[in-house]
């Protein structure tokens, strides 16, 4: 369980990436955060993992407060949230194999981890996850040998490698084809689905937002402006989020292609 | 069409350079020349016989050089081999020194700042020290000898190599390094597994390229008391026995010729 309580947020030059946001996001949900470019959605959800520190109120996760965590806790608190990144994030000179391992350096010792003598459970952990994803042949290839859909793929397989609790995605669709991205989301919902890890998405194309989500955010300039589950959530909801009428580029579109 | 979108006439068409640009540019221009000019009438005078005279000493000198002598070959190799000894541990050395100095010199992995600071400021100031100097010292410290050589062009390459390849760590892609920190991986794993890979080519061409300045360098090193083959060149020349010496100098031509050749397709083959 994830809970925000009067959190806050000022950037070092002043802005405010948060403002008193009071949010509790439950074991298994499938949230989809929304809102403009600059809302907050990514100061929101690295907040969960420390990527960045709020720098007021308190932000439980699985009842203890990770802002008074420092590097030891911090570790054991990144290696049960994974994260998936809009631009994969892959080191792009390794192979596949080597990067969706990455995933378990939380839970490898620092000299087992740089003599690559990963344990056996570790590399078949790898090697499932890739399955999963249907992208075990490319387990040789090097990652910028790959497409955009499939580094996202393998970004997904290595978040699954790290066999975490929660799985935080910042815009992970926001570079691909509306078909990729309806691949990459499905494949998210179903991980959501199978083993019951809470998942936390940024998005920013409404249809998508209403397709997969259980429950949506809606932010607008640091704050929480909308907060409840698809089926209360019209046009209008969005309309009120953004702030103004919807466009045609809100939407991805071509949800029956895949 | 005489639209007013469309009036740019020539008058109106702005230089690429502003005027005060161009100003100062012709400004320093005519400077540095006058410098040239200056510089070529001092040198002059204080040559005896001018560059005239020069040339014609020049010629007398280098027949004295002819025909190398071929007959100690087999007595210099041995020093030879120890300047490329000495270029080799040296390049070695500096190498391994080099990766902890050069993530301390890097801004983006050193982000507590007084700790990267200190490490920039004490590279300049390596750099600043010319090999030769470094040389004299040790030789005058330890002796004549490989070892100050050694140390001198370890000095000497630990300055140019922790500045380039801290300059390479700060131009890659940090994303990876996010992820791996996300993922729960330590300083150690993140600057393993997402930064290593990322700066291994440039970093072993880079140490190639220094290789490449040391074989030269040991020579030089070597006329001062550093041992190896500048140390027996330096010797036969103050025995004015100008043929060994000439074979000297052709030796190293060859092997500085070779060695520059395998290093630089090698380091075509990693970029
Ligand atoms: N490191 C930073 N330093 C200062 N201000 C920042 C920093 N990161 C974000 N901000 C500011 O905080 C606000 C929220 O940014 P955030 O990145 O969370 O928005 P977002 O909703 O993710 O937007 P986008 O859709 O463009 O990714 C913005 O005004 C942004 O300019
Ligand atoms: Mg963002």
């Amino acid at each position: 369980m994830i809970e925000f309580k009067n959190v806050g947020l000022v950037y070092p030059n002043g802005t405010e990436g948060l403002k008193n946001i009071n949010v509790t996001i439950n074991d298994g949900e499938f949230v989809v955060i929304v809102g403009l470019s600059g809302a907050g959605k990514s100061t929101f959800i690295r907040s969960i993992n420390r990527l960045v520190t709020p720098t007021s109120g308190s932000l439980l996760v699985d009842n203890q407060d990770i802002l008074k965590y420092r590097s030891s806790n911090l570790r054991k608190l990144r290696t049960k949230t994974g994260m998936v990144f809009q631009s994969y994030n892959l080191v792009k000179r390794s192979n596949v194999l080597k990067n969706v391992l990455a995933g378990r350096l939380g839970h490898t010792g620092t000299l087992r981890s740089i003599f690559n003598a990963y344990k056996k459970e570790d590399i078949g952990l790898a090697y499932e996850s890739l399955k999963r994803v249907n992208i075990e042949e490319k387990i040789y290839n090097r990652a910028d040998e790959l497409s955009g859909g499939q580094q996202q793929r393998v970004s997904i397989a290595r978040v699954l490698t790290q066999q975490p609790k929660y799985i935080l995605a910042d815009e992970p669709v926001a570079s691909l084809d509306p078909p990729t991205s309806h691949q990459v989301m499905t494949y998210l919902k179903k991980i959501n689905k199978e083993d019951n890890i809470t998942t936390i998405v940024n998005l920013h194309f409404i249809d998508m937002a209403m397709e997969y989500a259980d429950r949506i955010i809606g932010m607008r300039a640091g704050e929480v402006v909308f907060d409840g589950p698809v089926s209360e959530v019209t046009e209008s909801t969005f309309e009120e989020i953004y702030g103004r009428s919807i466009r045609e580029d809100d939407l991805r579109g071509g949800a029956d292609e895949s | 069409m005489t639209t007013d979108n469309n009036s740019l006439t020539p008058e109106k068409v702005p230089p690429i350079y502003p005027v005060k640009t161009k100003m100062q540019v012709t400004i320093i221009f005519f400077v540095v020349l006058g410098i040239y000019l200056l510089s070529m009438f001092w040198t002059q005078r204080q040559m005896a016989g001018g560059f005239s005279g020069a040339i014609g000493n020049m010629f007398t000198v280098i027949e004295k050089f002819f025909p190398p002598n071929t007959a100690v070959i087999s007595a210099i190799w041995g020093p030879m081999v120890e300047t490329i000894q000495m270029a080799i541990i040296a390049t070695t050395i500096a190498a391994i020194l080099t990766v902890p100095l050069a993530i301390l010199a890097a801004e983006n992995i050193t982000t507590f700042r007084p700790l990267y600071i200190l490490t920039r400021t004490f590279l300049n100031i390596l750099r600043t020290i010319p090999d030769l100097v470094l040389a004299v010292i040790f030789v005058g410290l330890f002796g004549i000898g490989l070892f100050p050589g050694i140390l001198a062009l370890v000095i000497f390459s630990l300055g140019i190599l922790a500045k380039l390849i801290s300059e390479t760590i700060e131009s890659v892609d940090m994303n990876p390094l996010e992820a791996m920190r996300a993922s729960g991986g330590n300083v150690f794993q993140v600057i393993w597994y997402a930064l290593i890979p990322q700066v291994l080519p440039q970093f072993t061409s880079l140490v190639l390229y220094v290789f490449e300045i040391n074989i030269r360098a040991s020579v030089v090193l070597g006329l001062v008391g550093a041992g190896g083959i500048g140390l027996i060149l330096n010797q036969q020349l103050g025995f004015y026995n100008y043929p060994n010496a000439m074979m000297i100098i052709i030796l190293i031509f060859i092997v500085v010729i070779v060695i520059e050749y395998i290093s630089t397709k090698i380091r075509e083959a990693l970029l």
